[in-house]
């Protein structure tokens, strides 16, 4: 990698009653994943038993902890505490989980590939290319249980939402937006350009650890054809028209 | 040892979740956290009913409800006035009662409040979906039959029968919310409040707000004054309960238990957990008052309250 070294600056702000939301950096940078990563597992050490839920995302860590094993004001010392000793994960990038979708990319089920060829002089297969030659890195999850907002996008595939979004995107739906791309774990409403689908359970709560992909891991997808992509447990019906 | 004991579901009504204390621990995930709306009437409810915090109750919103017990039980009902009955009698909230086998109990409509939560001593049994029963339509994720269902015609709801329960029948006149009365809810101000407009700040704490029919377990949106903030939009970061966040048309929404883990909208800063149990029960149209209140403030309420639980 090679980013400059990152060093935060880090500011508390207010989260209601039981939360404080520690604003690490101002902009999207992969390299902060190494600090966010490092201050999530002071917490997890540090607040114990009262420590509720950690939220991760591009820029931030939100912390929630009990109110009736700390107040707002212990929180935020712990909290500066850990900040003032706080040092990047070492070989974060290098040691992060590295996980392959594949995907069947279809005009059928990606009913965009065709809008974002436009920028490769109609070619499809250059879309494909291109968004499987990159590797990404989870930036945070949200919006859904274990849909996973991946950056690293090239520029090429960047693209705007929809201008009026989808109302039932099927699970499994890979897809583009600004300089984002990501996968529906589940049947939603969504904006994002469809290029393709894949059969992995993105989420499943039987499962251990629940989400495919977590803040952190880093994704490349494989292209794969559509009878793989059946045998893997992928669903074909193409999208429904006007959907 | 007790038998088990069912409440049959003849009618569903709008919507009616299991609710336990909520989901925790994955919100990293994309989960969100689920629980009762009004934790207040639904911590009395499990009082009443003489559970300890974080058995699973009923959330019944707006009513349209009929259950019928195929055995003797105790219950607990506490929240809204949805027009209750109890085989035709009228059955008044905030209070224990006994549900004999074969009689119906039935919510109409709502008179004061939207939310009832029906208690059983030992809570309502279910298999719990990412540590908690909490019914989470939006995720699939808990509920009584999993998969964050709602409750449907000839649905069951099992529990344990048990004798009379100990602890009060009834709760004090003290704590029983005026669900008519204008509230006047407490914000802990946020880190984005010094980007918005010094009229903005002035009218949102010196002008009445309205709750919109936009309003479900996800968020509340307020109608008032438009309030004008120098930021649009921020990186997606996390929300707490009860943020208020400001898109750019200045209408605010208050997000609740159902949210999305994570947000990007300006935020004035935070209702408190009181704050969003009385908001809960607040039906569309209903005016309202913001009122700022410090953090230690709403620290020291809050836990006072939550030690009457214990």
């Amino acid at each position: 990698m090679s980013h400059p070294v990152r060093h935060p600056v880090p500011r508390l702000e207010s989260a209601g009653l039981d939360g404080w939301l520690v604003r690490l950096f101002d902009d999207i940078d992969e390299a902060n994943l190494a600090w966010i990563e490092a201050l999530m597992g002071a917490c997890e050490e540090n607040f114990g038993a009262a420590l509720i839920d950690l939220v991760p995302s591009y820029t931030t860590l939100l912390v929630c902890f009990d109110p009736l094993r700390m107040d707002g004001g212990e929180a935020r010392r712990r909290l500066l505490t850990q900040l003032a000793e706080l040092r990047p994960r070492e070989g974060d990038a290098e040691s992060a989980p590295l996980k392959t979708l594949p995907v069947w990319y279809d005009e059928s089920v990606g009913p965009e590939l065709k809008r974002l060829a436009a920028g490769f002089a109609g070619d499809i297969a250059a879309v494909i290319h291109a968004h499987t030659q990159a590797e990404y890195r989870v930036f945070a999850l949200g919006f859904a249980p274990g849909f996973a907002f991946m950056g690293g996008l090239p520029a090429s595939l960047e693209a705007p939402r929809l201008a009026t979004p989808r109302r039932r995107v099927p699970a499994g739906s890979v897809a583009v937006a600004g300089r984002q791309t990501a996968a529906y774990p589940t049947v939603s409403p969504g904006g994002w350009n469809l290029l393709g689908r894949t059969p992995m359970a993105l989420f499943d709560r039987h499962r251990q650890g629940h989400s495919l992909l977590v803040v952190g891991d880093r994704v490349r997808f494989e292209a794969v054809d559509r009878e793989t992509f059946i045998e893997l447990g992928g669903d074909p019906t193409p999208m429904e028209e006007g959907a | 040892m007790s038998e088990l004991a069912r409440l049959r579901v003849e009618q569903a009504g709008p919507l009616a979740l299991l609710q336990d204390a909520g989901r925790f621990g994955v919100r990293r995930l994309g989960v969100t956290q689920g629980g009762p709306a009004d934790p207040h009437a639904w911590a009395w409810a499990n009082r009443l009913a003489g559970n300890s915090w974080g058995a699973a109750v009923l959330e019944i919103t707006l009513g349209g409800l009929t259950l019928v017990a195929e055995r003797d039980a105790w219950l607990a009902l506490a929240g809204a006035d949805l027009g209750a009955t109890l085989d035709g009698e009228p059955l008044t909230p905030w209070r224990r009662f006994r549900l004999g086998a074969g009689q119906r109990l039935a919510f109409a409509m709502p008179r004061v409040g939207l939310r009832a939560y029906l208690a059983v001593p030992g809570g309502f049994h279910a298999e719990a979906e990412l540590g908690s029963l909490a019914c989470v339509v939006r995720e699939g994720l808990g509920g009584h039959r999993g998969e964050g269902r709602a409750l449907a015609a000839g649905d069951a709801l099992a529990f344990r029968a048990a004798g009379q329960p100990s602890g009060p029948e009834e709760a004090p006149p003290a704590v029983r919310p005026d669900y008519a009365a204008e509230p006047r809810l407490a914000l802990i101000p946020g880190a984005q409040i010094a980007a918005f407009r010094g009229s903005s700040l002035f009218a949102a704490f010196h002008h009445p707000w309205r709750v919109d029919a936009r309003a479900d377990r996800m968020g509340v949106r307020l109608t008032g004054p438009k309030l004008e903030c120098a930021i649009d939009s921020l990186v997606s970061e996390g929300i707490g309960l009860g943020a208020v966040q400001v898109p750019p048309d200045g209408q605010p929404i208050v997000l609740l238990n159902d949210r999305q883990t994570i947000g990007g909208y300006p935020r004035l800063g935070s209702l408190t957990p009181l704050a969003c149990a009385r908001l809960a029960q607040c039906q569309p149209g209903q005016r309202l008052w913001l009122r700022p209140q410090g953090r230690e403030a709403a620290h020291n309420d809050f836990v006072r309250w939550r030690r009457e639980f214990d």
